[in-house]
C-alpha cells in the first residue's frame, strides 16, 4: 500500500462524504464537479492537443437539448410539450422520469460524440487561433439556431420535470451524478494519456507536421479526442438540465461568454496540459466566482474579465504549472529536465 | 419558413426593394469596413488578433452618445472618440498587450476576450444596458416615389467613415510613423536592426487601432443603434470581413465590407431582425470553411 493509496482512498471518502458534511452547499459542489468536468474536457483537446477550443459550450447545451427531448419524447408529443412550456398537464411517472434520466444522459453523449466528429471534420482543418474564432463561431450559431426553433421550445428553452421525491434526496442525487461522472472522467484521462493514444495527441500538439510525418492520422485523433471530450460535456449537460429544470437556449444552454469561456479560464488558472491542473483551476476558480458574486455584486463580471486576463498576461503556466516549476521533485522530475516535464507527470 | 419563402417574393416582385436594401448595407457596411480595416492593421503587423475589436467600437459609440447628452454636437463626438479611444488603447497596450507580443497567438486571443468582457461591462454599468442612439435631426431624402429613403445622416455617416479612412490610408503611406509601421509589418527584426523603435510602433498601431474603431463606433450611434453587449458582432463582423479579405488587401477589406453589409440586410430582410447575429457567425463559418478548401487544395498540389 503506497502513500498515493492512502491519497486517493482519502479523496474518495472526502467526495462521498462532502454532500452530508456540508448540507448547505450540496448545489455549489455539484456545480464545482461540472466546472471540473468541462475543464477536464476542454484540456483534452486545448491542453493535451494543442487545439483551443472555444466551442465546448456546443455539446453543453446539445446536451442538455437531446436529454430534454429524449426525455419528453418518451412519454409526450415534443412540439405540443414545448407550446404548453410546463403546464400541468404533464405528468411524469417516476419510472418515467428516471428513464428518462438515464436514456436522455446516454442519448446526450453520444449526440455529442457525433456532432463533434462532424464539426470537427469541417473545422480540424483550421489551426490555432482560426480553430478557435471557428469553434466559438459554431457555438454561437448552434445558440441562435436553437433560440429560433419553435419545436424544442425556442427562446423561452424547456421546463423538464422535477425530481419526485423530497428536494434533498435530488440535490444529493444530481451531485453523486456529476461527482460520478467527474471520477469516471478523471480516471479515464490518467489512464488516457499514459497509452500511445495520450503520447500521439501530445505530438500533435508539439509539432502537427512532424507527427504527420511519423505516420500518426492526426484528423483521426483530433476527431477521436474530440468525440470523448464532446461525449463527457454532453452527459454533464445532460445532467445539468434535470438539476436545473428550466433552461433557455443563450443564457443557460449555450452560454457561450459564461461556462463556455470559464472552462478555458479554469484550465489556464490550474495549469494547461496536466491532469491535475484542470480539477485545481475548476475548484479555485469556482471558489473565485462564488466570492466575487457574493460581495462585489454588480462588479462581478468586471473582476472576471480582470482575472482572465491576468492569468493569462502574467500568470500562463497556473498553479500546477508553477508547483511544477518549484518543486519538480513532487512530480518525479528534475529541474533541467523541461522538455519531459509535461508528459512525465502522474 | 413560409414567411421566409414570402419575404423572398417580395424581392423578385418588387426589384426596387433590392436596390433600398443595397444601398442600406452599403452605408452601414462602410462602417463595418472602417473597423476591420483597424483588425487588419493590428493582425498585420503585431500579430494580434483582438478580438475586444466590436468593445472598442460600441466604447467610441458611448464616448459619442455621453457627449450629446453633455449638450455637444454629436458631430464634435468624432474626433473627441478618436482622440479618447487612441489614449484608452495607449493604457490597455502597455497593461496587457505589450506582455503578450511574444506569446502563441491563443493567447493574445483570450486576453483580448477577457479585455472584451470588461469593457462591456464597464459600459452596462456606467450607461446601463438600453439600446441607445443619436439623432442628429437631419431629413430623410426620398427617391422612386418615395420606395427608397436615405437619411441624409447616413449619408454624412458614409461621407465621414470615407474621410477618415482616406485619412488612414494616406497617413500610412507618406508618413514617417506609417513608413514605420509598414516596414515593422514586414519585417519586425530588420526594422529593429534599421533603427525603428518596434515597441513604439505596436504602441501606435495599437492606439491608432482603438482610435479608428473609437470614430467608426461614433458614426454608428448616429445611423444606428449601440448597447454594450453588441460588441462580438461587430468583432465577428470584423473577423468575418479580415479573414475573407486576407490581411493587407485593403480593397479587399472594402469590398468585404460592403458585401457584409449587404448581405446582412438581406438576411435581416427574409429571415428576420432576429437572426442577425447568427448571419454574422454563418457568415464567418463559410468563409472560414471556403478558406479551408483552398488550403486543401495547395495541400494536394504540394504531395
Amino acid at each position: 500500500m503506497s502513500k498515493k493509496f492512502y491519497l486517493y482512498s482519502a479523496l474518495i471518502a472526502f467526495i462521498i462524504v462532502a454532500p452530508f458534511a456540508f448540507p448547505d452547499f450540496k448545489t455549489q459542489l455539484a456545480t464545482v464537479w461540472l466546472m471540473i468536468i468541462v475543464a477536464l474536457t476542454w484540456d483534452m483537446t486545448g491542453g493535451q492537443m494543442g487545439y483551443n477550443s472555444l466551442g465546448n459550450i456546443t455539446f453543453y447545451g446539445t446536451g442538455m437539448y437531446v436529454a430534454a427531448v429524449v426525455a419528453i419524447a418518451l412519454v409526450y408529443d415534443v412540439g405540443e410539450y414545448n407550446n404548453a412550456f410546463g403546464g400541468g398537464i404533464y405528468v411524469f411517472t417516476n419510472q418515467q422520469y428516471f428513464l428518462g434520466l438515464i436514456l436522455g444522459t446516454v442519448a446526450a453523449g453520444l449526440f455529442c460524440s457525433l456532432i463533434a466528429v462532424v464539426i470537427g471534420f469541417i473545422t480540424f482543418g483550421l489551426r490555432g487561433p482560426y480553430f478557435a474564432i471557428g469553434t466559438l463561431g459554431v457555438a454561437i450559431a448552434a445558440g441562435e439556431l436553437v433560440s429560433n426553433w419553435d419545436w424544442v421550445g425556442g427562446g423561452q428553452g424547456i421546463a423538464l420535470p422535477v425530481f419526485p421525491g423530497d428536494y434533498d434526496v435530488g440535490k444529493v442525487m444530481f451531485y453523486f451524478l456529476f461527482a460520478g461522472t467527474g471520477v469516471i472522467l478523471f480516471v479515464f484521462a490518467k489512464w488516457l494519456y499514459s497509452t500511445r493514444f495520450g503520447a500521439a495527441i501530445n505530438a500533435i500538439r508539439d509539432d502537427e507536421e512532424k507527427a504527420e510525418a511519423m505516420g500518426i492520422h492526426t484528423l483521426q485523433y483530433k476527431l477521436a479526442a474530440w468525440a470523448i471530450a464532446a461525449f463527457f460535456v454532453g452527459v454533464a449537460g445532460a445532467i445539468s438540465a434535470f438539476q436545473l429544470i428550466h433552461f433557455e437556449p443563450l443564457e443557460t444552454a449555450y452560454q457561450t461568454i459564461n461556462l463556455g469561456i470559464f472552462m478555458v479560464v479554469c484550465v489556464l488558472l490550474g495549469g494547461a496540459g496536466t491532469l491535475w491542473g484542470p480539477v485545481v483551476g475548476a475548484i479555485l476558480f469556482h471558489v473565485f466566482k462564488e466570492v466575487t458574486w457574493n460581495y462585489l455584486l454588480g462588479w462581478q463580471w468586471v473582476a472576471l474579465g480582470a482575472l482572465i486576463v491576468v492569468t493569462v498576461v502574467y500568470f500562463q503556466g497556473g498553479v500546477v504549472g508553477w508547483v511544477m516549476d518549484k518543486y519538480p521533485q513532487w512530480f518525479g522530475l528534475s529541474r533541467v529536465a523541461e522538455d519531459v516535464s509535461e508528459d512525465e507527470q502522474s | 419558413m413560409e414567411q421566409f419563402v414570402s419575404n423572398f417574393g417580395l424581392l423578385l416582385e418588387f426589384p426596387v426593394v433590392n436596390l433600398k436594401i443595397v444601398l442600406d448595407g452599403i452605408m452601414i457596411g462602410a462602417l463595418f469596413a472602417l473597423a476591420a480595416y483597424g483588425l487588419a492593421l493590428v493582425w498585420g503587423v503585431m500579430n494580434v488578433k483582438n478580438l475586444a475589436q466590436g468593445d472598442f467600437v460600441i466604447g467610441g459609440g458611448y464616448i459619442c452618445w455621453w457627449l450629446t447628452q453633455m449638450g455637444v454636437p454629436a458631430l464634435i463626438g468624432v474626433p473627441v472618440a478618436f482622440i479618447l479611444m487612441a489614449g484608452i488603447g495607449w493604457i490597455i497596450y502597455i497593461l496587457m498587450i505589450r506582455p503578450i507580443l511574444d506569446r502563441d497567438l491563443f493567447t493574445t486571443l483570450l486576453a483580448t476576450f477577457g479585455l472584451a468582457i470588461i469593457m462591456a461591462q464597464l459600459l452596462n454599468l456606467l450607461f446601463g444596458s438600453d439600446t441607445q442612439s443619436v439623432d442628429l435631426g437631419y431629413d430623410t431624402l426620398y427617391f422612386l416615389d418615395g420606395f427608397i429613403d436615405v437619411p441624409i445622416a447616413k449619408l454624412l455617416g458614409v461621407l465621414m467613415a470615407g474621410a477618415l479612412a482616406l485619412g488612414v490610408i494616406l497617413f500610412m503611406k507618406f508618413s514617417r510613423m506609417g513608413q514605420a509601421i509598414r516596414a515593422t509589418a514586414q519585417d519586425a527584426r530588420a526594422a529593429r536592426v534599421l533603427g525603428i523603435n518596434t515597441d513604439k510602433v505596436y504602441a501606435f498601431t495599437w492606439s491608432l487601432n482603438a482610435a479608428i474603431c473609437g470614430a467608426a463606433g461614433a458614426i454608428i450611434v448616429m445611423v444606428w443603434v449601440i448597447q454594450p453587449f453588441y460588441g462580438i458582432t461587430h468583432s465577428v463582423r470584423a473577423f468575418v470581413i479580415v479573414t475573407a479579405a486576407g490581411l493587407g488587401n485593403l480593397p479587399g477589406v472594402i469590398a468585404a465590407g460592403l458585401g457584409i453589409g449587404v448581405l446582412e440586410q438581406y438576411g435581416a430582410h427574409i429571415f428576420g431582425i432576429g437572426y442577425q447575429q447568427a448571419i454574422a457567425v454563418i457568415l464567418l463559418l463559410l468563409v472560414l470553411i471556403y478558406r479551408l478548401s483552398q488550403q486543401r487544395r495547395v495541400r494536394q498540389s504540394l504531395r
